[in-house]
């Protein structure tokens, strides 16, 4: 009795203590101080999350398990934490402006995002069902709730109650696979199931084929992908900009996580699964871009293709495939970022635009802005010698090495077809009449862009920091 | 077959009689709290209160039986009728059902479970169908507003009373009432009872209760100068008698929760002769009594609560105190060394 | 014998009751129906020992939960006949997922119970030596400490998200301040003033 009445180890949990108790603290911050308080609860999660990335790095390094077994903090979860809570910082930095201009800058933004990131850190590094679970429902939570921030927009509530009603479905058959799985296996540990799962059985995979489609559902993959679009467009700009962000970031590492750490050994079962899963996202995230008339439509349809690039390497199975995965989703997290403060930027004295048309002729009315968004579109279709060729490269490399030459092959071909839409963009912007000027760039998001589209532009000058980390992250997942 | 007999039979037939045994008296007890109710309030106002039927009025709530049970039960044409009837059987039957669990002397119980506490709340938190299925199935504007109003008072109240009984649970380390009442045995006898440790947990109960039952000055759920009668308005003869007996039969429940809970149930107030002698059951009877007067006091004499009021009382201020009590209360009992083993 | 009859008592009112939650025409009926198919599951866990769970789902699912269902059902209008129409709209399509469903299940469950894949490692037993309730509480804060608090956080979140999605402040509402009133001392809220008979008061 006395064994099991021990308070266990926190140290490794210590960043998402450190999230949880600050955004607590700060909503008491913002309920006494009222809306006054709001630019500084922005700052401090700005801060606060900062803390948390710097804890992550400066934890003792090796794999740390604590809780039974529940939470796990290895080099993999150590690498997407830091890339989520990066993806946060960026999106909140963002919104200042944004939400200032929209008069709807509210304390509980930064700690719902706050409350988000933590469940994403919850989730990277979930070592069983329930913790899945439990980390994955945080994260969605608070999305839900952020999409339908701006409440006097019919668009934005629309999106928030559709991104609400397909999550719970989602969620629901999420659970639905993991109670499968619990059944058939007896266990709800990763490392058990992983044991269990090698007797084969129609019961886990079944399981399996349902905790898939919940998880295709929160990185958005054909054919679970439906809200995309719609939230994309009728959330708020900034919200938009995290949801394609951070929450893509731990979404994928779930995936990961799960396929890799628990059930290796049915290999064959899930990786039928996701070469579909990839082709048709990859298919239909480059064909239905190409009607789409407003940019956050299209960056909804870019990112179901994306997802469905990432997927690729997963499907590999190999750690090679899961490196790649790495790679491409911190790419993917910093192209996403640059191209999303170009968009909120993307506003006149009369207001937000959100149409491409309104591009046309950004070269001449400001050539900064017109060329890294150009860089980063190319960057985006995948064209050397930029970041996003990169990232397509070691996918589709570990692909083929696990033998999967059709994958690959459709990989390209849809890449292709996808670089027409990211071209046409660059088109107007550089060929068509121009319109009025925007307005100047405000400067939070000038650092965003400038950072993502610095990275973009010399990642292959000096790709072997990010390559050795996701080595060494991919490495600790095997 | 005997095995049958020993083993089951037998068994049923001592729980059958204890249950009916139990319900005569609370059913006669009632009859006399509700004249006790009468007396106190027409005492308070310098009235004289029922005083025709019987030495002193004595009989006027066997009286009132009759006349209730005599009439007509009228259903009305656009209600609802199944929900209609079922919702006094429902108020009435949950609040005799509590008392299956409540010991008024050591050994007298008809069922000493682990969870009795639980069970009473749980119970005592299903009260509220009877008055919303009343209200909803009448089909009519006062009682519906009533019903919604009782949804959100009673569901609000019992938040506070549970952290109230969790307390006292810290304090005691068991959920079995016998052994609540257990705890609070000591030397210094009346003192020892926990309404002196856990006084602002106490007077929260006692409020709490009072919104509980819907008893003055909380009782917006009949609340006869707006709602006329409230959820009760369509109802007459049997069926609002039993709603009547059930709100008693409630009231009485929870003086008897709050003896158990407060007041050292059965244990007599000095752990000496003579007040030893005594039996515990007698005890127990004295101390729900002191808890009816209580509540009889305050519905003579505080008036009722506006319902925005009545909602700031229970969310702004008993939640977060008795939040913080609970946490004090196991705070102090870790750190003292007192937490029970 | 005694939990056995009990067992099927509560389980055939479980399912009977479950039925008509689906069944039945009127939503509040439904809800009603539902609070019994609670009561009677709570019975169910009872007669597997678990107290504890049975009085927390009376508390928690009836006593709480399901009064705000009924707060809500009550106040909808819902025209029943144009619900059936559509009801029998989608009833072939409906029906159709509901038999490959129910197929896939009695595959699944079939082929692993003939199969024998049956659980692989063995669950926990059930303690003898402490009551649940106690067995609850040992785990609960320790074992179980990293979900039973991230469950409480993702409850800070709807609570929050209700609040920032709903409360509004509106202006001009009159609203009382206990504090306020309490203070007002005679000097304050009084003023003697001398009338002269005949002449009335300026206010």
């Amino acid at each position: 009795m006395t064994a099991s009445a021990q308070i266990p180890d926190l140290l490794p949990v210590l960043p998402e203590i450190v999230l949880i108790v600050g955004a607590l603290a700060l909503l008491m911050v913002g309920a006494y101080g009222g809306e006054r308080s709001s630019p500084l609860v922005n700052v401090a999660s700005i801060m606060l999350l900062a803390a948390a990335a710097a804890i992550v790095t400066w934890l003792p390094s090796g794999k740390l398990v604590t809780f039974g077994g529940s939470f796990v903090l290895d080099d993999f979860a150590r690498f997407l934490k830091v890339l989520a809570l990066g993806g946060s910082a960026a999106a909140i930095l963002m919104s200042l402006d944004y939400f200032r201009r929209e008069k709807i800058l509210k304390f509980e933004y930064p700690v719902l995002i706050l409350l988000a990131t933590a469940g994403m850190g919850m989730l990277v590094s979930a070592g069983d069902l329930i913790a899945l679970y439990l980390g994955l429902e945080l994260m969605s939570l608070s999305l839900y709730v952020i999409a339908a921030f701006n409440r006097d927009s019919a668009k934005s509530t629309e999106a928030g109650l559709k991104y609400f009603v397909l999550g719970a479905l989602s969620s629901g058959m999420l659970l639905y696979g993991c109670s499968l799985i619990y059944g058939y296996t007896g266990t709800i540990a990763f490392p058990g199931i992983a044991q269990a799962a090698a007797q084969g059985g129609l019961g886990v995979t079944f399981g399996l084929v349902f905790l898939l489609a919940g998880l295709c559902f929160k990185v958005s993959a054909v054919p679970f992908h439906m809200w995309t679009p719609d939230v994309y467009e009728g959330a708020p700009t900034p919200v938009t900009a995290f949801f394609a962000s951070a929450p893509k970031v731990a979404a994928m590492a779930i995936f990961m996580r799960v396929a890799i750490s628990a059930f290796p050994t049915i290999l064959v079962q899930w990786q039928q699964i996701l070469v579909f899963v990839a082709i048709a996202s990859m298919a239909l995230g480059s064909f239905a871009a190409i009607g789409q008339r407003n940019i956050k439509r299209l960056m909804a349809y870019s990112s179901i293709g994306h997802m469905g690039f990432a997927l690729v390497g997963l499907a590999a199975g190999t750690q090679a495939g899961v490196q790649g995965v790495l790679v491409y989703i911190s790419i993917y997290l910093l192209m996403t970022l640059g191209t999303f403060a170009c968009i909120l930027s993307m506003k006149r004295p009369g207001g937000m635009v959100e149409d491409i048309s309104d591009l046309a002729g950004l070269s001449r009315t400001s050539p900064t802005m017109a060329f890294l968004l150009a860089m980063l579109l190319f960057s985006l279709a995948g064209i050397p010698p930029l970041a996003g060729f990169f990232a397509k490269f070691y996918v589709f490399i570990a692909a083929i090495n696990a033998g999967l030459y059709a994958l690959a092959v459709i990989g390209v071909l849809t890449s292709v077809v996808g670089a027409y839409y990211y071209l046409m963009i660059v088109k107007i912007m550089y060929f068509d009449e121009p319109q009025r000027s925007f307005d100047p760039m405000p400067r939070e998001q000038v650092v965003v862009l400038a950072v993502a589209g610095l990275f973009n532009l010399l990642f292959f000058a000096y790709p072997a920091p990010l390559l050795d980390a996701a080595t060494a992250a991919a490495k600790s997942l095997f | 077959m005997a095995e049958i007999w020993t083993s089951y039979l037998w068994p049923l037939i001592i729980m059958v009689a204890q249950s009916l045994l139990l319900m005569v008296i609370l059913l006669v007890a009632i009859a006399y709290v509700l004249y006790a109710d009468r007396k106190i309030w027409a005492a308070v106002q310098i009235r004289r209160g029922p005083n025709v039927v019987g030495p002193w009025g004595l009989f006027q709530s066997f009286a009132d039986l009759l006349k209730f049970v005599l009439k007509e039960p009228v259903i009305p044409a656009g209600a609802n009728k199944g929900v209609f009837l079922l919702a006094p059987f429902v108020t009435c039957v949950l609040s005799l059902a509590a008392w299956a669990v409540i010991p008024v002397h050591p050994g007298w119980v008809i069922a000493d479970i682990n969870v009795g506490i639980l069970y009473i709340f749980a119970i005592s938190s299903l009260s509220v169908y009877g008055i919303i299925m009343g209200g909803w199935a009448s089909n009519s504007k006062y009682p519906f507003l009533a019903a919604l109003r009782s949804a959100a008072q009673m569901v609000s109240y019992e938040v506070s009373i549970g952290f109230v009984i969790i307390t006292v649970l810290l304090c005691v380390g068991s959920l079995n009432l016998s052994a609540i009442v257990e705890a609070q045995n000591g030397p210094y006898g009346v003192f020892n009872w926990y309404w002196l440790p856990l006084l602002p947990m106490f007077v929260i109960f006692f409020v709490s209760a009072l919104a509980e039952t819907n008893r003055p000055p909380f009782d917006l759920v009949e609340a006869e100068s707006e709602l006329v009668a409230g959820f009760m308005v369509e109802y007459g003869s049997t069926p609002y008698m039993m709603f009547m007996l059930g709100e008693y039969v409630a009231i009485a429940t929870m003086c008897a929760m709050g003896t158990i809970l407060f007041l050292g149930g059965w244990l007599p107030p000095a752990p000496f002769a003579p007040f030893t002698w005594v039996p515990g059951v007698i005890w127990f009877t004295l101390k729900c009594l002191f808890m009816f007067f209580l509540f009889a006091m305050a519905k003579a004499i505080v008036p009722r609560y506006r319902y925005d009021q009545l909602m700031r009382l229970g969310w702004k201020v008993f939640l977060p105190i008795s939040l913080a009590m609970v946490v004090i209360v196991a705070g102090v009992l870790q750190f003292a060394g007192w937490a029970p083993k | 014998m005694i939990p056995a009859l009990f067992f099927y008592l509560f389980a055939g009112i479980c399912i009977a009751s479950a039925l008509m939650v689906i069944a039945s025409r009127n939503p509040v009926h439904s809800v009603l129906y539902l609070i019994l198919a609670f009561v009677n599951a709570a019975g169910l866990f009872l007669l597997l020992g678990a107290e504890f769970l049975a009085m927390i789902l009376v508390v928690v699912y009836v006593g709480a939960v399901a009064v705000l269902f009924l707060f809500v059902v009550m106040m909808l209008d819902v025209d029943f006949a144009e619900l059936r129409e559509g009801f029998l709209q989608y009833l072939p399509v409906g029906a159709l997922v509901g038999v490959i469903f129910l197929a896939e299940i009695l595959l699944v469950v079939g082929a692993a119970t003939i199969g024998g894949g049956g659980p692989r490692v063995v669950v926990a037993p059930i303690p003898t030596d402490v009551s649940n309730t106690e067995a609850i509480g040992l785990v609960l804060y320790t074992k179980y400490l990293y979900f039973f608090q991230a469950a409480g956080v993702i409850l800070l979140v709807a609570m929050i998200g209700a609040i920032v999605l709903t409360l509004r402040h509106r202006t001009g509402v009159k609203r009382q301040n206990i504090a306020e009133q309490v203070a007002r001392t005679p000097e304050t809220a009084i003023e003697v003033r001398k009338v002269k008979s005949g002449q009335g008061l300026e206010v």
